[in-house]
């Protein structure tokens, strides 16, 4: 079972996910001590393996740093949940084979801790805390391609092969 | 099929007789640029994949500029992967320290960036380029490594928005009052995913300096480009720099082209603009905040650190005294030596300001004039998201080189019209 956090915010941006001042590295693991610092400065210490954030609209706007995706995955964060995605961050998380789920309801239908469960496959969030489900629609299958391939370069590997 | 430029420039790119918006293409990458911070990266995942080739190392620039010259030890490691990758490849486009500036001012000026062409870069700001009648986006680490080692990327071919930009500009009202109108009026995901052309008497008018400040913050508004038609201006600029003699194609877009929607703005009447915090979006006319005080100025970054932004600035600093810590950072080396050749270093300092190396430096809080918990900044930059010039505490005011250098001279948000003979 995996925690909600949820931020009732819109506009969560990669200076916020990853402030610049640690992008002098690209290590996972350090860069994970650091994921959401400048909007919550507690999350690291919150957060549990397979969590999941829950947000408004334009989760991961702002600068190109995959530094972003990598701080979230670093984190164990399992998905983000979010009204809508940033273009960049978008492609930068289907580039590292992390699941996105766009659901314009999600942060009305989910409060802070709730716990949920995916199904990646129909494309449903089962917030077990209020007893409700939530559809969403799964990725394009050229996105499910790169994601079960384990993200963009072993894609290209295997389609070179 | 009438189509707009930027289904044009991907029809050519992915070899195709049309594109419509929502396709998925693979387009051909003809420049891909490189910086200290996202490209280290993507060269260990190639080599943690096995993919040690260059697809085409002439297609490849490389400058470091985020932390350049290296600010620590952690930065000082990443200069030194790319740097030693780009001599194991023979990588010729590489702008070592002393010739390295800030990317999208230094690539256009340097003569990489041809109309009609495929740029990408491992940051959001590559969309600048689009002045030039290119299509240029920004990416991220993986999709960087795959444009370094096949030469193509995929792409969905994104919708249209027009901008129409009636009108002169006032005196004192530049390209950046004009975004960040545009900005306050669409919001930061106002154009998410979609190109944003922009056109009409007030960009004819601009130089292309002043058009790639434009769209240089297509993406504070969530676009995956800007873009701008090819003319005279564009043409005078090239002409010389351009880095070999291979022929450019110029793209316009259809007069039936299919747009999602089109935007028409006013210039005539439009005042200097300041983004308060903390979004771009948060726009104000000077004359609603103006009196703020500020702790410091900022000239410089991507956005605004060309030599026009600096001859402005230094028209309003001449014979007079900075009140507020004032930081200038010319954006290329070229560009610094032609203010030094100007007297423009004279001016700075004699108002008392700092003269920086050419380097994105604070605009994104990495070094040189970070901000502390509770101090506000006048800057020429592009985001003012919370902590993004340092602490989480302080705060960004977005505005033009004029606004950020007369708002220096009195220590608060000034109109920089009163400044102006």
């Amino acid at each position: 079972m995996s925690k909600a956090h949820v931020y009732k915010r819109d506009h969560i941006n990669t200076d916020e996910i990853i402030p610049a001042r640690y992008l002098n590295t690209d290590d996972e693991a350090e860069l994970a001590k650091h994921c959401m610092e400048d909007i919550d400065a507690e999350f690291v210490n919150k957060v549990a393996e397979g969590d999941i954030i829950v947000a408004g609209d334009d989760f991961g706007c702002g600068s190109s740093r995959e530094h972003a995706v990598w701080a979230l995955r670093g984190a164990r964060v399992q998905t983000v949940i979010a009204n809508s995605f940033a273009r960049i961050f978008y492609r930068n998380a289907i580039d590292n084979g992390f699941y996105l789920i766009e659901s314009p309801q999600a942060a009305e239908k989910i409060n802070n801790g709730d716990e949920l469960e995916i199904d990646y496959k129909t494309g449903r969030i089962k917030n077990l805390t209020a007893g409700i489900d939530i559809d969403f629609k799964p990725l394009p299958e050229f996105a499910l391609e790169i994601i079960r391939a384990g993200g963009l370069l072993e894609h290209i590997k295997t389609k070179k092969r | 099929m009438a189509m707009t430029i930027t289904e044009k420039i991907l029809t050519r790119a992915a070899g195709r007789a049309a594109v419509e918006p929502g396709d998925l293409v693979n387009a051909n990458i003809d420049v891909v640029m490189c910086h200290e911070v996202t490209t280290p990266p993507a060269i260990r995942m190639l080599a943690e994949h096995g993919i040690e080739g260059v697809c085409d190392p002439d297609r490849i620039v490389i400058t470091p500029d985020h932390f350049q010259p290296a600010k620590d030890i952690k930065s000082a490691e990443l200069h030194k992967r790319l740097d030693d990758w780009a001599k194991k490849h023979g990588i010729k486009n590489y702008y070592r320290v002393g010739r390295a500036g800030v990317c999208h001012a230094l690539l256009p000026e340097q003569g990489h960036i041809r109309p009609g062409e495929v740029i990408v870069g491992g940051d959001s700001h590559t969309c600048t380029y689009g002045a030039f009648g290119a299509f240029s986006t920004g990416i991220g680490s993986t999709d960087l490594a795959a444009a370094i080692a096949t030469g193509e990327l995929w792409f969905k071919v994104p919708p249209s928005i027009k901008f129409v930009l009636n009108g002169k500009l006032g005196k004192g009202v530049y390209s950046k009052d004009v975004i960040l109108m545009i900005l306050a009026r669409i919001g930061t995901d106002g154009a998410l995913y979609k190109a944003m052309e922009f056109v009409g008497d007030a960009v004819t008018d601009m130089s292309m300096e002043a058009r790639m400040t434009i769209t240089n913050m297509a993406i504070e508004a969530g676009g995956k480009s800007g873009i701008m038609n090819v003319d005279d201006v564009t043409r005078q600029y090239l002409a010389g720099r351009l880095k070999d003699n291979r022929d450019y194609t110029v793209f316009e877009s259809d007069a039936d082209a299919v747009y999602e929607s089109v935007e028409e703005f006013d210039c005539d009447k439009l005042e200097p603009m300041v983004a308060l915090p903390h979004l771009p979006s948060n726009g104000a006319a000077i004359s609603e905040c103006a009196g703020k005080a500020m702790d410091q100025a900022y000239i410089g970054s991507c956005t605004n650190g060309r030599i026009e932004d600096l001859r402005v600035a230094a028209e309003i600093l001449k014979g007079r005294q900075v009140a507020i810590r004032t930081i200038v950072v010319p954006a290329t080396p070229d560009i610094w030596h032609q203010a030094d050749k100007e007297g423009l270093f004279d001016v700075f300092y004699e108002a008392g300001c700092v003269v920086s190396a050419p380097t994105c430096g604070a605009c994104l809080g990495g070094f040189m004039g970070i901000l502390a918990g509770g101090e506000r900044c006048v800057s020429t930059t592009n985001r003012n998201f919370v902590g993004r010039m340092g602490s989480p505490k302080s705060e960004v005011y977005l505005a033009s080189p004029a606004t950020a250098a007369a708002s220096a001279v009195e220590g608060k948000l000034t109109d920089p019209r009163r400044y102006m003979s």
